[in-house]
């Protein structure tokens, strides 16, 4: 059975795919159906990755892949591939659960949509997409569904397209990260054009082997950065991750999938996939690309830690958290941590969806209602919702033993810890996790702790089909830690391609007394300060300055619509004012220039060629005249005239002879 | 086999006579007959050709004009053939994309025949008799039946093609007093050792070059492209620049590229500014339109561009791998079928839209994903394929295009890239424009696409994912015309 989905591979992204096209083809009141089609298309995806993820347990480092010809150009041909190797795998399992998950939630949590069927068809579509990604074997199959990842995420993001801020949002995710995709395609003209391929695997021939490799040289680095250009983009780093925060205007179960399962899943692993590109020739574990690699995870990671403290829509906290953790599991990618940035990855999509799709069952229980400021005590009311967002929260924060965050976590503290280069990232990814413990203590105190605040009046459980997939996704935060601890660092090793050996003494390292002095850190200044939050935020209180600009968003939005929005726009208007002035008044001078020319002959013609024409005709009409007049039809005149004529004539004939 | 050649030029001709006397609302339906007819010709040619041979294929020759070189000489090759099938599958759409007459069939007919002729024709004299044959029918469709303005715009769109075709002309009568022959493979023979000499060779150049350049149009001779596609009724912007425009950018394949190698070389970093000119400022233009129409042109002009970035970057680098050129040549091939069919389809759209609303203003619509979910969806799929998303058929030529002109010439084909990511600006504020928001109250009885329309759409849009997803079938038609330029340019 396994050999058999290895073989068909391609099944895991096409039966979402198709159960979307089968969707997009119903009419709004099949609701049921909709929803059953996709729920019953995410099962078989998820059953056949775990078909797919069993012979990988088999061998470490286990790899296969099966590539074929898309088309042939020329005397060329392209191919394309698929590959299965733990890191597909560990990503179909976990992106096909996560999806699941949503999807079940997404049928209490749109129930009242009248696209709910459209809704449906545009999640599996965006699942399939996101599936493609990771199986994939060549960069160019990689890229396309990338794209069409954009694409889905466009499409949820405005879902409500008669908001104007969901449409406005939704354009600012494509284009963002379409520019970031600018880099990444020139990077791929740029590896396909000295390694000759695009495959990653290829029986030694492949891009990421030793022959494509060496076919490299000094321009892997700047290959290496174009690509990672796309995954600050999808990744939500900076300076692309303004997109991010936008993005909550979508749907709630849309922003679940986009921040955990999806979307900003993708850049994070194409960085792992493609890691042989920026690692090449590394000197003590650093390269160029690498070192950018880290410094922009450690930006991101920390302003939007810092701006998540100041912001009061409950999504929104979490878009910055998100931002803050891809940051970090850049971080970590960067320092040559690789199995534990993916582990974090991993362990973020259960958090996240989770702590995502609570937010949605709060925002459901308080109608519609996202500012945290308006709600308050909300753990008596909605008991399950608090509960398991309370996993997640300390999941995402890093307690200690029990969530699976924490181990992540630890883990990529501990690899960043032996970076060379500098031991600043360091210390400023322990500030993060500070913050991180900080912001959600704040988030956990204002909408379930204290008194009740005008929306939470009226707030009400939601319905088990939302509740469900919390309790599951709550159950893989906790459960996902087993495979995670350094006394058993299966998933670690599975990663590496090694096998892993049961040690419990290894359990207790001392990075744990750290990271648990950092959390209760966090958590205890979190419950000092926000305590009692009165009418202000306590920050606001007492640091205005420092608060309005993290609420802002360090006006990052308001420098890049100055700056880089103008003068595109500038440059648009100034183009189409050459247009329609100068080239086009070039022609239209040209053709003046035809003009007057034509004006000129033709006053030629008619002043001298025509006038002339003219007089002489005037001059021969006058004579004529001058003769006619001597025409007066009298013959005695003509008599006289003959006999003066004879007269003369004779007399002249006399004088000559 | 060669008469069927023959067959696609002159049954047009034939029914345009026919349906000029014809009853008045039968017109459009006997043009469609004659485009079935011509569409059933073409795919037996398709079927009769020879994939795998290089160099031209069902040719016919006769003696015409012997005194001044003039044969009658037809003949197809991949590229042909690729062009023949892209106007047997513009013209029946472009009849029903708005309410005809007799006059407007007879027209399009003759036109398509024109085009017919151009694309097969190998000798000089015949390929412009057909070349200029085509410009008449355009001028009067953009004349009679045009939007407002249409007088200017038909004169300016007229006066300046043909002006272009004058240059080509003379130059073309240059070369034939020194090398006494108008046949297009004699003298591509003669092109790698110099067609004319020095300076005349330049003026030789810079004539057909001209010409050819207003055609495509390349940047900077596009301006009197926007007013022309704007003025021009829907099925005649449609055909312009599914079809027409097609025309330059053959013309520089099957004259240019091979009669003036070394001019284009030692002018090729100029070219190749052109083309990177007329993608990056075009589309910012579009940027710039409020008039549908209008942007969908500059869009027009931007897609073009990257055909001549294809060819520039071929023709102008000293050695030339043969992966490289290859790519880039297919690339081209493909893009001129890919834009032929999404710019259409382009064009179709936006003349339901005005339809509708009778007004094309990019802020007079609003919130139609309320009101026509149908029509918004289809027209969704042209404008991510035109902006170049995977899966649909832009992607695959523009791919190819960019990886072989990347490896050929590096520095521009980085700034050109950059026209894919304007071109997705201006494709998604229309769309936020058009579809999104509130509905607005003058779209407020739009009717959804009614099953006429689906007719046209649905084959179009298929199309598009077919070539996007199995881009094999259209690639295989010109793989060894290809090879065969490839070998020759490299």
């Amino acid at each position: 059975m396994s050999n058999w989905i290895v073989a068909h591979l391609w099944l895991i992204p096409a039966v979402p795919l198709a159960a979307s096209l089968v969707i997009l083809r119903l009419t709004n009141s099949r609701r049921t159906g909709a929803a059953a089609l996709a729920i019953v298309g995410q099962v078989l995806a998820f059953v056949l990755s775990l078909g797919a993820f069993l012979p990988t347990l088999q061998t470490p480092g286990y790899r296969t892949f099966t590539n074929f010809i898309w088309f042939t150009f020329g005397e060329q041909t392209l191919r394309l591939g698929l590959l299965l190797d733990p890191l597909t795998a560990v990503m179909l399992v976990m992106i096909t659960l996560v999806s699941l998950c949503i999807f079940v939630f997404s049928v209490g949590y749109m129930a009242a949509d009248k696209n709910f069927t459209r809704f449906f068809a545009y999640l599996s579509f965006f699942s399939a997409a996101m599936l493609g990604v990771v199986v994939a074997n060549s960069l160019l199959l990689l890229f396309v569904c990338w794209e069409l990842v954009g694409l889905a995420s466009y499409l949820l993001i405005g879902f409500w397209m008669d908001k104007p801020s969901a449409a406005a949002a939704a354009k600012k995710a494509f284009i963002t990260t379409r520019i970031g995709d600018i880099g990444f395609f020139v990077g791929i003209l740029w590896l396909y054009g000295r390694s000759g391929t695009l495959l990653f695997y290829d029986g030694g021939n492949g891009a990421l082997e030793s022959n494509g490799l060496l076919s490299l040289g000094a321009s892997a680095t700047f290959i290496a950065l174009l690509i990672f250009c796309g995954a600050v983009g999808k990744s939500g780093q900076f300076p692309l991750h303004v997109w991010l925060p936008d993005a909550m205007e979508g749907p709630t179960p849309v922003s679940a999938l986009i921040h955990a399962a999806t979307m900003v899943a993708a850049g994070v692993f194409l960085v792992a996939r493609v890691y042989p590109l920026f690692s090449l020739g590394a000197i003590d574990g650093m390269t160029p690309s690498l070192t950018v690699v880290v410094w922009i995870g450690v930006i991101t990671a920390l302003i939007s830690a810092l701006i998540a403290l100041a912001q009061a829509d409950i999504k929104r906290i979490l878009a910055y958290s998100t931002v803050s953790q891809l940051g970090l599991m850049m971080v970590s990618l960067g320092v040559g941590g690789v199995a534990a940035g993916i582990m974090h990855l991993l362990a973020h999509g259960f958090f996240k969806a989770l702590l995502f799709l609570g937010s949605g069952s709060v925002i459901h229980g308080c109608h519609e209602e996202q500012d945290i400021r308006k709600m308050g005590g909300l753990r008596g009311l909605m008991p399950v919702t608090f509960l398991t967002y309370a996993i997640g929260m300390m999941a995402l924060s890093g307690v200690p033993l029990f969530f699976a965050g924490a181990w992540t976590k630890e883990e990529i503290l501990h690899a960043i810890s032996l970076w060379s280069v500098s031991r600043v990232p360091h210390y400023l990814m322990l500030a993060g996790v500070v913050l991180t413990a900080l912001y959600m203590t704040r988030q956990m105190i204002y909408v379930f702790f204290g008194r009740r605040r005008a929306a939470a009046e009226h707030a009400h459980e939601s319905p088990p089909v939302m509740t469900l997939p919390l309790l599951v996704l709550a159950v893989c935060a906790v459960a996902f830690s087993v495979v995670l601890t350094p006394a058993w660092p299966w998933l670690h090793r599975y990663l590496s391609g090694e096998t892993a050996r049961f040690d419990f003494p290894r359990l207790i390292q001392p990075e744990l007394f750290v990271a648990l002095a950092l959390v209760a850190l966090g958590i205890g200044l979190g419950v000092l300060i926000y305590r009692r939050p009165g009418d202000l935020d306590p920050m606001e209180r007492s640091l205005p300055a420092l608060f309005r600009f993290l609420q802002n968003r360090m006006w990052l939005d308001e420098l890049y619509d100055w700056t880089v929005l103008t003068l595109a726009r500038d440059a648009a208007r100034t183009s189409d004012w050459l247009d329609r002035y100068f080239w086009d008044g070039l022609v239209r001078g040209f053709g003046a220039l035809g003009d007057s020319l034509g004006s000129v002959t033709k006053g030629f013609d008619e002043r001298a060629i025509n006038a002339g024409a003219n007089d002489a005709a005037d001059v021969a009409r006058g004579l004529g005249r001058l003769i006619s007049r001597r025409h007066s039809g009298q013959i005695q005149t003509y008599l006289g005239v003959v006999a003066v004529g004879m007269l003369a004539l004779l007399l002249l004939y006399a004088w000559l002879t | 086999m060669a008469h069927l050649i023959a067959g696609l030029i002159f049954i047009p001709i034939l029914v345009a006579l026919f349906v000029s006397v014809a009853p008045r609302n039968s017109a459009r339906a006997v043009a469609l007959g004659s485009n079935l007819i011509t569409a059933l010709v073409a795919l037996t040619l398709w079927r009769h050709f020879d994939p795998g041979a290089a160099g031209l294929q069902m040719v016919t020759r006769h003696g015409w004009i012997p005194a001044i070189g003039a044969e009658y000489f037809l003949g197809i090759d991949g590229l042909s053939l690729l062009l023949i099938l892209l106007t047997s599958l513009i013209f029946p759409f472009a009849l029903l994309a708005q309410r005809v007459g007799r006059g407007f069939c007879a027209l399009m007919l003759l036109m398509q025949a024109a085009l017919f002729g151009t694309f097969t024709a190998q000798n000089f004299i015949l390929w412009f008799l057909f070349y200029e044959m085509s410009l008449i029918p355009a001028f009067l469709l953009i004349k009679v039946w045009g939007g407002a303005d249409r007088d200017r715009a038909a004169t300016k769109f007229f006066l300046y093609t043909f002006l272009g075709s004058v240059a080509m002309l003379l130059s073309f009568l240059g070369i034939y007093l020194v090398r006494g022959t108008f046949d297009f493979v004699a003298l591509a023979a003669l092109g790698k050792s110099g067609l004319l000499p020095g300076k005349l060779g330049w003026l030789a150049f810079a004539g057909i070059f001209l010409g050819l350049a207003v055609k495509v149009p390349l940047f900077p001779f596009h301006t009197w492209l926007p007013d022309a596609y704007e003025a021009a009724p829907t099925g005649a912007s449609m055909v312009l620049t599914g079809v027409l425009s097609k025309m330059g950018v053959y013309g520089f394949i099957r004259l240019l590229l091979p009669l003036f190698p070394n001019e284009i070389k030692i002018a090729g970093p100029w070219l190749l500014g052109l083309a990177v000119c007329s993608i990056v400022l075009a589309s910012l233009a579009a940027w710039a339109q409020k008039d549908l129409k209008r942007m969908v042109a500059y869009l027009s002009i931007n897609h073009l561009g990257y055909c001549m970035l294809g060819l520039f970057a071929v023709t102008t680098t000293a050695v030339v791998p043969a992966a490289e050129a290859q790519a880039a040549l297919s690339g081209v091939f493909l893009q001129i079928f890919n834009h032929g069919i999404t710019a259409a389809a382009l064009f179709y759209f936006v003349g339901l839209l005005e339809e509708r609303r009778g007004a094309r203003g990019l802020t007079e619509f609003g919130g139609l994903m309320q009101r026509t979910p149908l029509l918004c969806g289809w027209m969704s799929v042209a404008m991510f394929s035109s902006l170049g998303m995977p899966g649909l058929n832009g992607f695959v030529g523009e791919f190819l295009i960019f990886k072989g002109s990347f490896a050929l010439a590096a520095g521009y084909t980085a700034v050109a890239v950059l026209g894919l990511l304007i071109t997705a600006i201006v494709f998604l504020r229309a769309m936020q424009a058009l579809f999104s928001g509130p509905l607005a109250e003058s779209c407020s009885s739009f009717p959804d696409l009614r099953l006429g329309e689906k007719w046209v759409v649905v084959p179009i849009t298929l199309v598009m994912f077919a070539v996007g997803i199995f881009p094999q079938f259209i690639l295989t038609i010109f793989n060894s015309t290809v090879t065969q330029m490839a070998r020759l340019l490299g």
